[in-house]
C-alpha cells in the first residue's frame, strides 16, 4: 500500500470510450485538482487506456471485459487498499458533469454514506430516452417499495461514497447492471443513502451499454436481483 | 428375451457408462464432475436390464408404455446435470471475475511502484 492518497479518488469506468474519456479526466482535474483520478478500463478494444493516461489518469486495465459492476468494484478495491476517504463515480462517456462533484461530496459531509446524483430533483433540463425513462421510473418504484425510502433515480451512476461504503463495496458489489441493487444492498446493511439534485448532459460520444434489445434482460435481471437481495440475509457492514 | 427397445436402451446406457469411465480414466473428465454422470448411466442401465422395476414404475405413474418411463427418468437426470453445470458455471465466472480484478490491481501496483523509483 502506498503512503499517498487518503483524499478523494474519482473512479471512471470506461469501455471503448476513447472519444470522451480524455475530456472527462481533464474536466475532473479542473473541478478537483487535488483528487486522484483512476480510470477502470474494462477490457476496451480501442485507445481508451492510452487516452486516459495521456490526460494524466491512473489506469487500471482489466484483462477482459467484466462488465460495469465488476469494473466499478475493482475501483472500490483500489480505493479501499489505498485508504482513500471518499470515492466518486463518474462515467467515462461524458454524461456526468465533474463540476457537480462538490454537490455529492457536500452530501457526504452532511452525513450521507452514499450520495446519488439524481436527474430528477429539479436542477437541469435532462431528458432521457423513453425506454431509459421507463427503466428509471420502474426501478425507482421497486427500490422505494423494497427499502421503504423514496428514491427517484436509482440507475444514476454519478455517485460519491464515504470510507465505510468504499470498504463495503470492495467486498460486496453487484455485477452486470449494479446501480439499483447497490442502493438496496447499502440500505439493507444500514447505510444512509441520499439522493441529491445534479445536472447531467447528453452522452458525449459512444453509445449506452444498454441497447433496446437488452433492455428487457436488464429489467428482468435487476428486478430478480432486487427481490433476491431482499429475501436473502443482508451482508453486514463491518467496522 | 430382450425386446428391440430394451436391447437398444441396454446397449445405449452401457455405451454411455463406458464412455464416461474412459473419459475419467484418461483424465479428460474430472472425478468430481463424473459422479452425476455415472449415476445417470448406472440408473438407466439398471432400469433397462431390470424390466420388473421399470414396469412397476410405469404402472405407478400411469404410463402405459414402460420404455416411456425410462425416457422420463433419463430426462430428469439430464435436467439435474444441466442445473449442476449452471451452478459450476456461476462459480467459475465469479472466480474468474475475482482473478481478473486481482490481476488488474497487481499490474497497477507494479506500475505505481516503478514510477515511485
Amino acid at each position: 500500500m502506498s503512503g499517498r492518497g487518503k483524499g478523494i479518488v474519482v473512479l471512471v469506468p470506461a469501455f471503448n470510450e476513447e472519444e470522451t474519456v480524455g475530456r472527462v479526466v481533464r474536466e475532473v482535474y479542473e473541478a478537483l485538482p487535488e483528487a486522484a483520478v483512476v480510470v477502470l478500463n474494462d477490457g476496451s478494444a480501442d485507445r481508451t487506456g492510452q487516452e486516459a493516461r495521456r490526460a494524466g489518469a491512473r489506469v487500471v486495465d482489466l484483462p477482459v471485459n467484466l462488465g460495469i459492476g465488476a469494473a466499478m468494484q475493482t475501483g472500490y478495491r483500489y480505493a479501499a487498499a489505498r485508504g482513500f476517504r471518499a470515492a466518486v463515480q463518474v462515467d467515462g462517456d461524458g454524461q456526468h458533469i465533474p463540476s457537480e462533484i462538490p454537490v455529492l461530496l457536500g452530501a457526504l459531509e452532511e452525513g450521507a454514506d452514499l450520495a446519488v446524483g439524481s436527474r430528477f430533483l429539479d436542477r437541469g433540463s435532462y431528458r432521457a430516452p423513453a425506454l431509459r425513462r421507463l427503466g428509471i421510473v420502474f426501478f425507482g418504484a421497486v427500490v422505494t417499495l423494497l427499502t421503504g425510502k423514496r428514491f427517484r433515480d436509482t440507475t444514476s451512476g454519478f455517485r460519491a461514497a464515504n470510507r465505510r461504503v468504499i470498504e463495503f463495496f470492495a467486498r460486496h458489489y453487484p455485477s452486470d447492471y449494479p446501480e439499483p441493487e447497490a442502493i438496496l444492498l447499502l440500505c439493507r446493511a444500514g447505510f444512509h443513502v441520499r439522493e441529491v439534485a445534479a445536472r447531467l448532459r447528453e452522452r458525449g460520444g459512444g453509445h449506452s451499454s444498454i441497447t433496446a434489445l437488452r433492455g428487457l434482460f436488464y429489467i428482468f435481471k435487476v428486478f430478480l436481483a432486487l427481490v433476491m437481495g431482499t429475501v436473502r440475509r443482508p451482508p453486514r457492514a463491518e467496522e | 428375451m430382450f425386446s428391440q427397445v430394451q436391447t437398444v436402451s441396454v446397449l445405449g446406457s452401457l455405451a454411455l457408462l463406458l464412455v464416461i469411465l474412459e473419459l475419467v480414466r484418461k483424465g479428460r473428465l474430472a472425478e468430481e464432475f463424473s459422479l452425476l454422470w455415472i449415476l445417470t448411466a448406472g440408473v438407466l442401465l439398471l432400469l433397462s436390464l431390470w424390466r420388473g422395476v421399470l414396469d412397476l414404475l410405469a404402472a405407478a405413474l400411469g404410463i402405459f408404455y414402460p420404455p416411456s418411463a425410462l425416457f422420463l427418468v433419463g430426462f430428469g437426470f439430464v435436467l439435474l446435470l444441466i442445473l449442476h453445470f449452471s451452478i459450476i458455471v456461476s462459480r467459475l465466472s465469479r472466480q474468474n471475475r475475482e482473478l481478473a480484478q486481482a490481476l488488474a490491481l497487481l499490474r497497477t501496483e507494479i506500475e505505481e511502484a516503478k514510477e515511485e523509483k
